[in-house]
């Protein structure tokens, strides 16, 4: 699927024999995630942005505000729009188009995970029903890829969208019954969003008879399925893709939705602590950005 | 289960090394090198040399109003008056004689593609190989169908620089019963900037380890052949791998003492934690001042 490496038969062997005694080439066992630090704030010129490190798997996510017409099918509520651009900083296979295929299923994806009612408050983004409302642009960029790209794009998207901070704006109607939307003048007169049911996703592949969470690339070339799965903080299942050329049988789906649930439920806590953590330092706080 | 998150933390300057500090020999693009005009004509010969050899090789500095300036972040190497800046992230550049660690990439007519991280692919030659079982004879026709089944792609050699073509590439051979196709273990893959240049590459680790050090920054670890497996072979088996990383994000030149002394640091911690940022900078420190101690 993407930015694949090659694994001598050897090699794969060391793989499956350690994941099969729950410990991993770098030490964790097969519900571990990597390190994992988190910024938000990063990109001045977005309304809500983070950038997430996965052991060397770095995404930068924007999110910026623009006001345009809603759906013509839910009038009362506003929606998101995707992009994921793979950067050829990532591994030079993404060079010229080679990473459209990739952007597309991935932006597909996030798409149907996070643009729904129930992982956003949908109708808070309307301005006047039918006419205008709030719309965000998601930009995620990847910067270096080492596998595991959907849980720390989730988890970058949960914290933009934590992060972002929409103009308020009120409706007036002049003399001749027509409406004008006045922006406030206070800049630090904005909205914020409730990310509280916003999904994170966690991939699970199946290596040998087991299956791993956060897999790295050299473990991602041992598996022949995996399983994506977004999961609230609740432990609610709101998607799952299979993807991988391999086959899963029926018991090992049902072991690996519970074990997703389970890590994904668990992923929550300690994003919103870290997230409000970094906005109780306030402004204060220097940003470590990208030359840390 | 678990899953750390943090936010990320500013380096400090200074603790990155302990060598580090005060040292004048390291430049990043830009510095300015030297003014001496003495060192002028050494300039000119870099010019002349980096004219006349593989355009790519480029010695890591240039003129910028009379002042030779660094190109490249890395340290800078005297040699009489000629002043060259050999840069900390880079490929690798094969000399004869390295050992290197590679990935078969392409099986062609009577040669193997290898990348070795170096600019081209290397090729290993067909007669440049032992032949399975160790037969000394020509290469036929028949050897060169049976070629996949010898090395197929994927498969990982240790091999040795045989000669340096003229456009950079590397030509290969295994003709030594210590290089040949890589069994199990586990590849590192650091900047070949970092591995220490030594009269062995090969080395035995204790707790039954093994290890190549690559000239080419492929580090290959491996269980002891002929060893009895002990206890805890495999734990301390990770231990090692996770001291490599923490060796190369420090900025560690690896060499068999470095790694031995990383490996003594990291055993009071859990495997697993060695790769958290405040642990891996612990033992790196540790590290350095067991050397230093050691150097007197």
């Amino acid at each position: 699927m993407m930015a694949a490496v090659e694994v001598s038969e050897a090699e794969k062997v060391y793989i499956l024999h350690g994941i099969r005694d729950d410990l991993r080439v770098d030490g964790r066992g097969c519900e571990d995630y990597r390190h994992m630090e988190i910024e938000t704030d990063v990109v001045s010129n977005t309304d809500g942005s983070a950038k997430v490190t996965l052991g060397h798997t770095v995404v930068l996510v924007g999110i910026k505000t623009e006001i345009g017409k809603p759906r013509p099918m839910v009038p009362n509520e506003g929606y998101l729009e995707f992009f994921v651009d793979c950067s050829a900083n990532a591994t030079p296979e993404f060079e010229g188009r080679g990473g459209e295929e990739l952007g597309t299923e991935l932006s597909n994806t996030l798409y149907r995970v996070f643009n729904n009612k129930h992982s956003i408050d949908l109708k808070r983004l309307c301005i006047s029903p039918g006419e205008h409302c709030w719309v965000l642009y998601v930009d995620v960029l990847l910067l270096q890829c080492d596998g595991n790209l959907y849980d720390a794009m989730s988890i970058a998207i949960k914290a933009a969208l934590f992060n972002t901070k929409i103009p308020k704006v009120f409706i007036s109607s002049d003399d001749e019954g027509g409406k004008d939307i006045e922006l406030s003048d206070d800049p630090y007169d904005c909205m914020r969003l409730n990310v509280e049911n916003v999904p994170c996703i966690v991939t699970l592949c199946k290596v040998g008879h087991r299956h791993i969470v956060d897999a790295t690339l050299q473990e991602k070339a041992c598996s022949v399925a995996s399983l994506i799965m977004s999961v609230t903080h609740k432990g609610t299942v709101t998607c799952t893709r299979k993807v991988g050329g391999g086959s899963l049988d029926p018991e090992s789906i049902f072991e690996m939705t519970e074990a997703g649930k389970r890590v994904g439920k668990a992923l929550h806590a300690p994003l919103m602590k870290l997230l409000e953590q970094e906005e109780s330092l306030g402004k204060k706080q220097q940003k470590v950005g990208f030359f840390g | 289960m678990a899953a750390e998150m943090r936010l990320p933390t500013i380096q400090k300057q200074g603790s990155m090394s302990i060598y580090g500090k005060g040292r004048k020999d390291l430049v990043v693009p830009g510095d300015i090198i030297t003014s001496d005009t003495g060192f002028m004509s050494a300039m000119i010969i870099s010019c002349l040399v980096r004219l006349f050899s593989f355009p790519h090789k480029g010695h890591g500095t240039y003129v910028d109003e009379d002042k030779l300036t660094a190109s490249v972040a890395g340290e800078v190497e005297r040699v009489d008056k000629l002043i060259c800046v050999k840069p900390l992230k880079t490929r690798f550049n094969g000399e004869v004689g390295d050992v290197v660690v590679g990935r078969i990439t392409e099986v062609q007519q009577k040669r193997w593609k290898v990348e070795t991280n170096s600019r081209l692919d290397s090729v290993l030659l067909l007669s440049a190989v032992n032949l399975p079982g160790g037969e000394l004879r020509r290469r036929s026709a028949e050897d060169e169908l049976t070629m996949r089944e010898y090395l197929h792609e994927g498969d990982l050699i240790s091999a040795e620089v045989q000669s340096v073509f003229s456009d950079g590439a590397l030509s290969l051979h295994t003709r030594s019963l210590k290089y040949g196709k890589l069994g199990q273990g586990v590849l590192v893959q650091v900047s070949p900037s970092l591995i220490k240049r030594q009269k062995t590459h090969f080395h035995n680790l204790p707790c039954g380890a093994s290890i190549i050090l690559a000239n080419n920054g492929f580090v290959w670890l491996y269980p002891t052949p002929e060893q009895q497996e002990e206890e805890h072979f495999i734990v301390s088996f990770l231990q090692y791998i996770n001291c490599l990383m923490a060796l190369a994000a420090h900025k560690v030149l690896l060499y068999d003492t470095s790694v031995l002394y990383c490996f003594e640091s990291s055993l009071q911690h859990q495997v697993k934690d060695i790769l958290k940022p405040e642990v891996m900078e612990e033992i790196v420190m540790l590290t350095q001042q067991k050397l230093l101690e050691q150097k007197g």
